[in-house]
């Protein structure tokens, strides 16, 4: 069978039409970076590579547009080169995929969205999506939002597609905020507390005027730093004068809790925080690994909680001042989730399983299971776009 | 009127006895208020042009009260319109004749601090600034702050999805929400949410924000709380025209400075609130920049060097640096008066909201100039600059004949040259009533069908807030069997209001 591969967005409604009629299930495909998140879908591959180019950028007015196939690498660039940059720090997936580094496409990134380490102060990938064409699951070509920064007018769909896996329809071109680059940034490392305390002293730093745009902790031995000691990592940006003054501030601030401060310069900085975006901790360690989003103040009692169940961890750190936190298992058939979830149940929040085999992922829920209520209005969402259930199917739920 | 709305349903105005009667065995007697004096002080929200007396207002304080009002409309069948503080621009809570008015100003309490978590827990009625009060003391804030916050409620800024004069820097509602529960029609509860910083799977916190109480009812809300910056300085800036003060705020954000307040007034409003409330505004500016840089000291004082340098370059007649706190209230002081001084030039004054690309600021103000002078109307205009938001306020007066009708019109006007430019028509008011039959400038019927769509996933009976936000009104089994090929509708000659 020849794989589909859309030269436009016309062609691309009429292939989804076709797929419509028939409920012919269609995978959605960029650069395949992403094909191991969520639960594997089925259905022929449709490659939206052609789809390719960056369609506006006015760096002065802080906006870019481009075509969903376009590698976010070239958007990458083309920001640098005017010190502009994708403010939310999207993750690159490949290394924790074991895939190379530095592959996928714009329109791929939306798909799974999320966010990195400056989630904490600049939001994640849905507060910077401004607007975005696409091919419904009916075939019909819709745009939504604008590029402007401000913008009311109609239901903010941006949110919708925005870690939507593609089950609702096929992006065809994203618009984004662009915002300037920090001029320099430095990292304040705590270390030689234990997990507890150094998260308690991440969420003071949190809760300060410092304006931290990292907080992370990383478990003594764990990389990318294999320090061996606890590190809470903290990291600033801004102007020289203001990162400098702030160091000294957070110092003051964090001072009396014991440990030892180090701080690392503006390369060793950036080389960490992308390592940390990247999962590294997690990412070099054979095993089942989670991503969990929790209140930061429970970050902490999730790991205990898991502990005291006898949990075989074999890595873990904490991101988000303990709000997110990346767990690595001994391979299990379940991938632990029955136990994870029981855990994450008495505290809120919710896990995505993010790397296990295909079978591990078809079995067990890879996202978080919902309420009756809220999967039923979930699933009429989907089908409101995606009547048939052609597009990905089955990559967020058994059922769609 | 030019406005139409859906018609009142007699089958539901002849049940009305059986509704007041299932109400009041939900709500304690003085909760239900059918009484005509009495509804008539719920007839408008802020968008004052169109007024309608709600069928019956009721006002529950539990959520099981709102589970039931929502369960009974939909058992009986009957229109619901959710109500905050009632300061909607654009008609978002205007009531329907045929509907219940669900107002929700007795949930105003504050159900938890958590500063562990930079969050709070608060009820859909709580007044906006009454978030920051209630953690000042603490050094934090919430955000947004549109100008009604003293008045408006968190729950209308979710429906609306408010801004204010720091969004550019600090984002406006939806990026400072974590959670929200939610009752939708037949009296199911969602929660969206929580504590934790990011949604899985479909971010349908985020698609109810804005929504603009068309798809639930919010009675719950977690919102973000911020450190305060330890220092914020402003600058004020006068300029000879507006093109140079354009100039100027493209080039302090191409220097890569994100102020905390970045706005702009033209000479109609410089003179209106210089004669409202003297705040000394240099007489001589054509356009007013108003800069506010805020973080640590040592950052502002630098930044703010900066922006003078920026503002002498581009030609500024005035630069003034506050030096104290007062002096930077006092540059705002105008701003935020700005208002009600122009409402005592208008007598009446209508207020736009498109957000155009900043750089086309001076060709839309040459354009609505023109528009201004065809309709023989005056225009003063106040702009959240940073961010290419408007607010045109069109002056109008309401005791002239046909006066409102032209208003309506270069209003109309105007909202599409913001379109035309790549704008879209509301920056943080809303469509609600006032620019529904103008969605068509923006979105053809496909992209309108796919919202309705979304609409319909959440309300498939059409209950919840008829007649605001689409411009027609298409019932749902007809939406999900129709195919829209090509932009032409099935039925284009289908009745709008």
């Amino acid at each position: 069978m020849t794989r589909l591969a859309p030269r436009d967005e016309t062609e691309l409604a009429e292939a989804l039409r076709a797929a419509n009629a028939s409920g012919a299930p269609l995978k959605l495909t960029g650069a395949g970076s992403k094909t191991q998140l969520g639960r594997p879908a089925t259905g022929e591959e449709l490659s939206l590579a052609a789809l390719e180019g960056v369609t506006l950028y006015e760096p002065e007015e802080l906006v870019i547009s481009a075509r969903a196939g376009t590698p976010l690498a070239e958007i990458e660039a083309l920001l640098e080169a005017h010190g502009q940059h994708l403010a939310f720090e999207p993750m690159d997936y490949g290394p924790l995929l074991g895939l190379a580094a530095g592959q996928g496409t714009i329109g791929g990134l939306v798909a799974v969205g999320g966010g990195g380490p400056r989630r904490i102060k600049a939001g994640a990938l849905r507060d910077h999506l401004l607007g975005f064409r696409c091919v419904t699951g009916r075939g019909e070509i819709v745009k939504s939002g604008g590029r402007v920064m401000k913008n009311v007018t109609g239901y903010d769909l941006s949110k919708l597609v925005a870690g939507s896996h593609g089950t609702l329809a096929a992006l065809t071109e994203v618009t984004f905020k662009a915002l300037p680059k920090p001029e320099t940034e430095q990292t304040l490392l705590l270390t030689g507390l234990c997990e507890e305390t150094s998260l308690a002293a991440l969420r003071a730093a949190s809760g300060s005027p410092y304006e931290p745009s990292g907080l992370a902790l990383l478990p003594r031995l764990t990389a990318p730093l294999r320090l061996d000691v606890n590190a809470a990592a903290i990291r600033l940006e801004g102007p020289a004068i203001s990162v400098a003054r702030r160091l000294d501030d957070l110092r003051a601030l964090l001072a009396g809790r014991g440990g030892d401060f180090e701080i690392l310069p503006q390369a060793e900085s950036a080389a960490l925080w992308r390592a940390l975006r990247d999962a590294a901790p997690v990412a070099g360690q054979p095993g089942q690994a989670w991503r969990v989003s929790v209140a930061p103040s429970d970050g902490h009692a999730l790991v205990a909680g898991l502990r005291e169940a006898g949990a075989s961890l074999l890595a873990h750190f904490y991101d988000w001042a303990g709000g997110l936190v990346w767990l690595c298992f001994e391979p299990a058939p379940d991938a632990h989730a029955a136990l994870l979830r029981t855990v994450i149940g008495r505290l809120g929040g919710h896990a995505t399983l993010i790397r296990a085999s295909a079978e591990v992922r078809a079995a067990v829920d890879v996202f978080q299971p919902q309420p009756p209520a809220l999967a039923a209005l979930t699933r009429r969402v989907k089908e409101s776009f995606d009547p048939a259930h052609i597009l990905e199917r089955g990559r967020l739920r058994a059922e769609f | 009127m030019t406005l139409l709305m859906p018609a009142p349903e007699p089958e539901i105005l002849s049940r009305r006895d059986e509704l007041l009667a299932r109400l009041r065995a939900i709500l304690p007697a003085q909760s239900v208020i059918a009484d005509e004096t009495a509804r008539r002080a719920y007839d408008c929200d802020a968008f004052t042009m169109y007024r309608a007396l709600p069928l019956v207002v009721a006002l529950p304080e539990t959520v099981a009260q709102v589970q039931a009002i929502m369960a009974l409309a939909q058992e009986m069948n009957v229109k619901i319109v959710p109500r905050g503080a009632g300061t909607s621009l654009s008609g978002g809570s205007m009531p329907l004749e045929d509907g219940i008015l669900l107002g929700l100003s007795k949930f105003n309490r504050i159900l938890e601090i958590d500063y562990e978590n930079r969050c709070a827990r608060v009820q859909p009625g709580v007044q906006n600034l009454a978030i920051s009060k209630a953690v000042e003391a603490e050094g934090f804030y919430y955000a947004p702050d549109p100008s009604s916050q003293i008045a408006c409620s968190i729950g209308g800024n979710v429906a609306e999805n408010a801004g204010g004069v720091h969004c550019l820097k600090y984002g406006l509602t939806t990026n400072n929400i974590l959670g929200l529960e939610v009752v939708l029609m037949g009296g199911e509860i969602v929660r969206l949410g929580g504590k934790h910083l990011d949604s899985e799977l479909y971010d349908l916190m985020g698609l109810m924000t804005g929504s603009e109480g068309l798809l639930g009812v919010v009675t719950e809300i977690t919102v973000r709380i911020l450190r305060k910056p330890p220092a914020a300085r402003g600058l004020l800036l006068g300029f000879s025209s507006v093109e140079p003060g354009a100039r100027c705020v493209g080039a302090i954000i191409s220097r890569g400075i994100i102020p905390g307040g970045l706005e702009m007034m033209d000479k109609a409003t410089i003179d209106a609130v210089e004669r409202f409330q003297p705040c000394g505004y240099p007489d001589d500016a054509a356009a007013l920049v108003i800069v506010e840089l805020d973080g640590t000291a040592a950052e502002v004082d630098l930044l703010v060097g900066v922006v003078e340098q920026i503002a002498r370059a581009e030609g500024a007649t005035t630069t003034k640096v506050s030096t104290s706190e007062a002096e930077r209230l006092q540059f705002w002081a105008g701003r935020k008066n700005a208002f009600p001084a122009v409402s005592c030039i208008g007598p009446d004054y209508l207020c736009m909201d498109g957000t155009i690309p900043r750089g086309k600021l001076p060709e839309v103000l040459t354009g609505m100039e023109a528009l201004a002078r065809e309709h023989g109307l005056r225009v003063a205009n106040v702009f959240h600059a940073g961010d290419g938001n408007l607010h045109p306020l069109i002056l109008y007066d309401a005791s002239i004949d046909g006066d409102i009708a032209r208003a309506e019109a270069l209003g109309a006007d105007i909202l599409r040259l913001c379109v035309a430019v790549g704008g879209v028509l509301t920056g943080e008011h809303g469509v609600g009533v006032e620019k529904r039959d103008l969605m068509g400038e923006m979105f053809n019927e496909v992209d309108l069908a796919q919202q309705m769509r979304v609409k319909c996933a959440f309300d498939p009976a059409g209950r919840l807030n008829p007649g605001k936000v689409f411009p027609t009104l298409r019932r749902c089994a007809e939406m999900g069997a129709m195919h829209v090929v090509a932009g032409a509708m099935p039925f284009p000659d289908l009745p709008r209001f």
